[in-house]
């Protein structure tokens, strides 16, 4: 189904047809009675990595390159387990990695075909040399945490 | 010390004031305490060589730091950078002001534009110009607003119903937070049930840390987060415990997941982090903006949030507010444009700043409006709050604004709290969680605040919200526990939400979802404002809508005092000129004692009539009663009268009370003495005006009748002495020459007969 990124948003509105959830629910089937006859599984209910593709497309349609290369690391991360997201995010804080351990989650990444954010992390960690935000590798010493601090 | 200098009583008086415990601070540009063009801010400069930029504001690639390096990699757009750097920096600010360049033609430019530039720009407009760049640049076609939705005792029946009274109310997205962090699980839910309740569709986010809120997030039970904050230097960024990269990390998991994100920032944030590294507070957030964007968020919530103070406390703080939330709209960003956290002790201060966002309009006027009174904010701020609706409302309607909050009455904003509470109570009995008692229902439905609710057993509610995150409960079982106990539209209301997280279509810039569950966002309803006639324009339903405010009367149901009963006057023909030397006569209106009964102080005038009377005789004067039917001006009533008075002196007496004493040989606009302030007359006052005017008919000397001074009468009752007023001027017959009175039962005053007088009448009215 041919999916046109300027006519077609919004998708729940103009093209319901073409959002699924991961396991095929289509936009239509989730409905009330759905939920009361059982059919319905909570974590299934969010979009998948190719509705974000498509809202990717929208925001590039729109002249919004930025929050459209967002929406597809979104889109990669979809399929990167809630931990471990909050692990990579954790680790991209200041002075929390050394550039091995970066490297070693893009790596991780690379193969979840989170590639986009891979080469995120790889230039965060690029970066991070630069500036010195990277853990002291020798000690093995991290910044202190502050938590809350957000 | 000279103790003889001496103290201004008006210095004094104003040192008193509220507005007085804020600094006023000159600039220190080392500490970044100053609004605009810092010293130290940086030329604008781009170099590109070879593709690569090799210097940007000042700083030679191997200098660029965090920020730098990022905005380098993401932000800029190379593809426009050489031909927008090379545009004049006047030139841009005025096609930021042309009605003819389309937003989208400035949207282009910015992409490649340095902070530095955005600032220098950005700083050549004035304060309306900002504005009006403001209403240019907004996203969305319509303004929004979003509320803050907490309560000191975190009571769930009472977050529910604020949260339907919020979404009642029109408000886009709510916020809460909390104030023990565990309890983040209940707050989430009780603001998802109530928000449903109030309205379908609105999008609700819970404030906490974030491993916190992606939890929160991937239950459901939020649809969009703006705790990601980002700042302008390297080592506020670094001590706030983030980089530009891991924020943006942060965007896309919870983008992932489902959650539209926006970022914060606000000016003062550096200089209060003690690192603005000599920077101006516009410079640096034309950084945080730029970075905002870079990271791919498709909004931020700035307007200095809060550190709003700090930045009101130098020169220009509010004009450098109000550009910063404009940078952030050039740049294409939603904006949330603060106007949360208290600006100032004055009222007049703070009103005055939010004008910069409230009347061209942003996406969201406030990032949080505090719908319950503000010791219940635990967000700290309340800038408004619940006992400032009226004043909200009103202002809307003043200026046919539309600042995204609708008026509601009184039992709709108790039914839908009802429905709320209700609906939150059943949820937790579904759920296991610890009961919401009938008493907290009620209390939340009609209390002022958290001190109207009992106390909850707080160590087993957050017991509760642990084992609700444990047990994975969603917005799939929330909505369910409605169903089954017959809250089907709220169910129905969740299920939206749900499947509104499937289509992502919130993602995109600047998204709301109406009450018929349309996403509506900068892709699909833009802002295509250019000049008269065309963007958004409060008008048709809207404007009829935030016009009826719940209290607002119909002015033909105040026309209004009573009239009809009997007669307390009689008419007895032509009056004519008096002879008596010592005659007052006593001139009324042409509704007088007729179709008007009684002053605007409510003395009847049959009272009145008898209290003048009785003041001339006391003088010695000879009262004559006399109905001015040609006239409704009070100076040409007692004018009229004077010259049929013997003595030449008349007071003149209009129906709501407006006397004048005056002369015949003055003329009509002249007096001897003016009642105006008739809302303040007891009959002892006319009694007063009665004894005066007669002592200038004997010719004695009179000293003024003592008269009150209410500065507020005017504004309390311009409006009824209007309708009163025109129901004196219906009265008018025009040409009618003037009918001698007698009071129908009590004091009849002595009447003497007079010769006609013709000359000088003129028709009036």
């Amino acid at each position: 189904m041919s999916f046109d990124p300027v006519g077609d948003y919004p998708l729940g509105l103009r093209r319901p047809e073409l959002v699924r959830t991961a396991t095929g629910v289509a936009l239509d089937e989730i409905t009330l009675a759905a939920a009361r006859a059982g059919s319905l599984v909570a974590d299934d209910l969010r979009a998948t990595d190719t509705t974000l593709r498509q809202q990717a497309a929208v925001a590039r349609a729109a002249g919004r390159r930025q929050l459209a290369d967002n929406l597809e690391r979104a889109a990669e991360l979809t399929t990167v387990p809630a931990d471990e997201l909050l692990a990579i995010y954790t680790a991209l804080r200041p002075g929390r990695s050394t550039s091995a351990e970066l490297e070693t989650w893009a790596e991780r990444l690379d193969e979840l075909a989170a590639t986009a954010t891979a080469a995120f992390v790889r230039e965060a960690a690029e970066a991070y040399e630069e500036r010195r935000l990277l853990s002291d590798e020798r000690a093995g010493q991290v910044r202190p945490l502050r938590e809350g601090s957000l | 010390m000279n103790a003889r200098v001496p103290r201004s009583g008006r210095f004094a008086s104003r040192a008193e004031k509220e507005l007085r415990q804020e600094l006023l601070i000159e600039p220190w540009a080392e500490l970044g305490l100053v609004a605009f063009d810092g010293p130290n801010d940086p030329e604008p400069e781009l170099v590109v060589e070879r593709g690569r930029v090799t210097r940007m504001d000042g700083r030679d690639a191997s200098e660029f730091d965090v920020i730098d390096r990022f905005l380098v990699a993401y932000g800029l757009d190379l593809d426009v950078a050489i031909e927008a750097m090379a545009l004049p920096d006047l030139e841009l600010a005025r096609m930021l002001v042309d009605v003819d360049v389309p937003r989208g033609e400035l949207v282009r430019v910015a992409r490649g534009l340095t902070p530095a530039k955005l600032a220098r720009v950005i700083g050549l407009l004035d304060a309306v110009e900002l504005m009006f760049a403001m209403k240019k640049l907004r996203a969305r076609r319509d303004p929004g607003n979003q509320a803050h939705v907490t309560n000191l005792k975190e009571n769930p029946a009472l977050l529910a119903a604020d949260a339907a009274e919020a979404a009642r109310r029109g408000f886009d997205e709510l916020e809460t937070t909390v104030g023990v962090a565990r309890y983040a699980p209940l707050n989430a839910l009780a603001l998802l049930v109530g928000a449903q309740a109030g309205r379908h569709g609105v999008m609700t986010q819970c404030a906490v840390e974030e491993r916190r809120n992606l939890e929160l997030a991937i239950r459901g039970l939020v649809t969009y987060a703006e705790t990601l904050s980002v700042y302008g230097t390297e080592p506020v960024f670094v001590d706030g415990d983030d980089t530009p990269w891991s924020k943006s990390f942060l965007g896309a998991a919870y983008a992932s997941r489902g959650v539209k994100v926006r970022f914060t920032s606000g000016t003062g944030s550096e200089a209060l982090m003690g690192h603005a590294q000599g920077m101006s507070m516009l410079y640096l957030e034309a950084r945080c903006v730029s970075v905002v964007r870079a990271a791919g968020s498709q909004g931020v919530q700035n307007g200095s949030i809060s550190c709003v103070a700090l930045a009101l406390s130098v020169p220009g703080g509010t004009r450098a507010i109000l550009a910063e939330n404009v940078l952030a709209a050039w740049l294409d960003l939603e904006v949330a444009s603060g106007n949360d956290a208290i600006a100032s002790h004055s009222a007049i201060r703070k009103t005055a700043k939010l004008m910069g966002q409230f009347l061209p309009g942003t996406d969201f006027v406030t990032s949080g409006y505090s719908v319950m009174p503000r010791r219940d904010n635990t967000f700290g701020g309340g800038n408004y709050d619940a006992d400032d609706l009226d004043e909200w409302l009103t202002i809307q309607r003043d200026w046919q604004v539309d600042g995204g909050i609708e008026p509601v009455t009184e039992d709709e904003v108790l039914r839908v709290r009802g429905q709320a509470t209700r609906a939150i109570q059943a949820v937790f009995d579904e759920l296991q969680l610890p009961a919401i008692t009938d008493r907290e229902v009620v209390a939340a439905t009609t209390g002022y605040s958290s001190s109207d609710l009992p106390d909850r057993d707080r160590a087993a509610d957050v017991e509760a919200a642990d084992d609700l995150l444990a047990r994975h409960v969603s917005a799939l079982d929330v909505a369910l526990a409605l169903d089954r106990r017959g809250f089907v539209d709220e169910a129905e209301g969740v299920m939206a939400t749900v499947r509104q997280r499937v289509a992502a279509d919130y993602l995109q810039t600047a998204a709301i979802i109406d009450p018929d569950g349309l996403v509506r966002s900068a892709v699909n309803d833009p802002n295509t404002y250019l000049g008269p006639g065309t963007g958004y324009r409060l008008e048709g339903d809207r404007w009829a809508l935030l016009q009826a405010l719940p209290h607002t009367i119909d002015p033909r149901s105040l026309g209004g005092l009573p009239s009809g009963g009997e007669a307390l006057v009689v008419e007895l023909g032509e009056a004519l000129r008096g002879e008596d030397a010592a005659e007052v006569v006593i001139a009324v209106g042409p509704a007088f004692a007729g179709e008007i009964r009684e002053t605007i102080n409510g003395l009847a005038h049959a009272d009145v009539l008898a209290a003048l009377v009785d003041g001339v005789r006391e003088a010695g004067g000879a009262p004559r009663l006399a109905r001015i039917r040609r006239v409704a001006d009070v100076a040409f009533i007692a004018h009229d009268g004077a010259r049929l008075s013997g003595s030449g002196i008349a007071l003149g007496l209009q129906s709501k009370g407006t006397a004048v004493i005056h002369r015949a040989t003055l003329q009509p606009l002249d007096n001897l003495e003016l009642f105006g302030m008739s809302p303040l007359y007891s009959l002892e006052s006319y009694r007063a005006m009665g004894r005066n005017a007669a002592g200038y008919a004997l010719g004695l000397r009179v000293g003024p009748v003592p008269t009150e001074l209410d500065n507020f009468a005017r504004a309390k009752l311009i409006v009824r002495t209007t309708l009163l007023h025109a129901r004196e001027a219906r009265a008018v017959v025009p040409g009618a020459p003037p009918v001698e009175l007698v009071l129908a039962a009590g004091t009849v005053p002595r009447l003497v007969p007079g010769s006609s007088q013709a000359p000088g009448v003129r028709s009036e009215l």
